[in-house]
């Protein structure tokens, strides 16, 4: 062959390969309203910036006449490429090549680009968009996914691992999403679930939709197994984008900063705050004031909704927030929004990112089913993550900091670096009814009109200890501070903290509640 | 969710939305022991007593077939079937009613 002739057999070839499962599979794709796994790199990355690793690669199967048949890269299309001219690793699972189904040798080329993600020190981007295991590969299948969870599992915390789900994900492939970091849906087109519709109606006798099973919405707003929810794939892939904006690329590094700016003139917190303590507000119209543009990105905006949690920044540099939301179940603390933020807390801790918490929190929600849904363990999970951080701590407790919630919510206690407080904050070990009715029980009892007596006691006890500054003259809270200068006192904390190091005790690793 | 509502945390009352999993939650009653419920779903595969007869505790009830086990349910006590809510080969929610006692 002459070199010319070599070179040509080269195209040939590499174009032959890029055709993943060919003409009919790539329109049947279309059909169903998805991109192929090509299209979707060239949308996701910068222009032309992708490199792609093992195209040649070929299965090792040969029972089921499988010996007979090329799947082109194995189903998979792996390699390098640059998100906002930083570095990723990515692939792309291929549905039109065999269902985009898993055998070995296509987990060994995800396996391998894993394993040069953790070396160099790169986040790593899944798109999900297969059938499941590649049956006829029998065992070796189950080997892929295996050696595919166990890398995900060593890089946790040493990358970011972000998984998009843009087709079926499915059975034990469902695992490997569940534990990267963030989970990105799109509306129609993102199915997960453990056990399909068809197992489950055959065995059990339910009847449930693909969709109504484990479709976006689902778990968008149900199951939490979701981050980000989008109506379309690009809109699913700007999220992405703007995502790799707040984090850094690894725990050796931080977060890019940005070009300082002030928040939004129209957030004025003053006029967001209503004057009684038991009505509601919008948690994010406060983080909007405080943070620079206004730009703030929530995670998980449809599950748990009685916590708030995302990323902004404030003085150019990325902040995680966690903040109660009055709006909704007045902002208590329960099973769902305590597994909510205990996460994000040690993805921020993981990754350099401070914390700010915004406390306005009743305490926990009552119920059987709560007790029964081990809200023990679950809201342990909060005290063990803020607890655990050891990244710079703020929390400003706004109005309502009751019991067993204000210790949660990051308090001094837990090792809060800064604790502020707004003279509408009430730091109280119960809100001031329960506590009056507790206190002075037989005095209420015994009162010739119990009732106005009650009244009486509830604002006694509201006058004395419904305020920050019980807890400011015990050194619980370092500063009670207006709301106007409030911005001013987290970018000093943050200027302070700088330089934060915080050694902790040697351990192989905690073992947290769950 | 819709309009706000008042929600009672430990005496103090807040208004506030509530959520779909919460108006939704299942009211707590207590476990009737004269009540036989699936405890998986699954289908019914054997059923030994019919309406009427007096079971001791510990005499079979039936067997109900869930991911590919077959389940065998004993009386939790002794006394007389009022009613039996299945038939054979019959398909079962968790929590179905099956068997009352009197």
């Amino acid at each position: 062959m002459s070199l010319k002739q070599k070179i040509l057999d080269f195209f040939t070839r590499k174009s032959t390969a890029s055709t993943g499962g060919g003409e009919k599979a790539i329109q049947k794709q279309a059909q169903m309203g998805k991109l192929t796994a090509r299209q979707r790199l060239e949308v996701l990355l910068d222009r032309n910036s992708f490199h792609e690793y093992d195209l040649f690669v070929q299965h090792k199967c040969k029972d089921f006449n499988m010996d007979t048949k090329t799947l082109h890269a194995d189903g998979v299309v792996t390699g390098t490429g640059m998100i906002e001219d930083h570095p990723v690793c990515v692939f792309a699972q291929d549905f039109t090549v065999a269902g985009g189904s898993l055998g070995l040798m296509h987990a060994r080329k995800i396996t391998k680009l894993m394993d040069h993600a953790i070396k160099m020190g790169m986040p790593l981007i899944g798109i999900n968009d297969s059938g499941g295991a590649r049956i006829q590969e029998g065992v070796n299948s189950l080997a892929g996914y295996g050696e595919i969870f166990y890398r995900n599992t060593l890089a946790s915390g040493v990358i970011p691992q972000i998984s998009i789900v843009l087709g079926p994900c499915a059975g034990g492939a469902v695992y490997s999403p569940a534990l990267t970091d963030f989970v990105f849906v799109v509306d129609k087109i993102s199915k997960m679930f453990i056990t399909g519709p068809e197992v489950i109606k055959t065995v059990l006798g339910e009847d449930i939709s693909m969709e109504d099973l484990g479709g976006a919405k689902v778990q968008n707003e149900v199951s939490g197994n979701a981050h980000f929810y989008a109506r379309t794939e690009m809109e699913c892939f700007d999220q992405v984008k703007r995502l790799f904006t707040f984090i850094p690329w690894s725990n050796r590094k931080k977060p890019d900063p940005f070009p300082p700016k002030s928040p939004k003139a129209k957030f004025n917190i003053n006029n967001i705050i209503p004057a009684e303590a038991n009505k509601p507000y919008d948690i994010r119209d406060i983080i909007k004031a405080l943070v620079d543009d206004s730009d703030f990105l929530e995670i998980q905006e449809s599950w748990a909704a009685n916590i708030v949690i995302g990323f902004a920044r404030i003085n150019g540099d990325t902040v995680g927030i966690i903040g109660n939301q009055p709006m909704v179940l007045a902002g208590v603390l329960d099973v769902d929004s305590s597994d909510k933020a205990a996460r994000f807390i040690r993805f921020c801790d993981a990754f350099n990112i401070p914390l700010l918490t915004l406390v306005d929190i009743p305490g926990y929600l009552p119920g059987v089913d709560q007790e029964h849904a081990g809200v023990i363990r679950h809201g342990a999970k909060v005290l063990y993550a803020y607890s655990e951080a050891s990244v710079t701590k703020i929390t400003l407790i706004l109005r309502k900091a009751y019991g067993g919630g204000y210790i949660a919510m990051c308090s001094r206690h837990l090792g809060a670096d800064f604790v502020f407080a707004w003279p509408t904050a009430e730091i109280a070990v119960m809100g001031p009814e329960g506590a009056a009715n507790i206190i002075f029980k037989s005095e209420i009892a015994e009162a010739p009109d119990p009732d106005e007596m009650r009244k009486l006691k509830v604002q006694e006890y509201t006058e004395k200890f419904a305020n920050p500054y019980v807890a400011a003259s015990n050194g619980h809270i370092d500063a009670v501070i207006d709301t106007e200068e409030t911005r001013e006192a987290i970018i000093h904390s943050l200027k302070v903290a700088a330089q934060k190091r915080e050694p902790r005790p040697f351990k192989k690793h905690g073992v947290p509640p769950n | 969710m819709n309009d706000r509502k008042k929600l009672n945390i430990d005496y103090t009352v807040y208004e506030t939305f509530l959520t779909k999993k919460f108006v939704n939650r299942k009211m707590y009653a207590p476990a009737d022991p004269k009540k036989i419920t699936a405890f998986i779903p699954g289908s019914i595969r054997e059923i030994y007593v019919r309406k009427g007869q007096k079971v001791k505790e510990g005499d079979p009830l039936f067997i109900l077939e869930a991911m590919k086990m077959r389940n065998s349910v004993y009386s939790p006590l002794n006394g007389k079937i009022k009613e039996v809510h299945m038939v054979s080969e019959q398909k079962v929610a968790k929590n179905q009613l099956l068997i009352e006692f009197e």
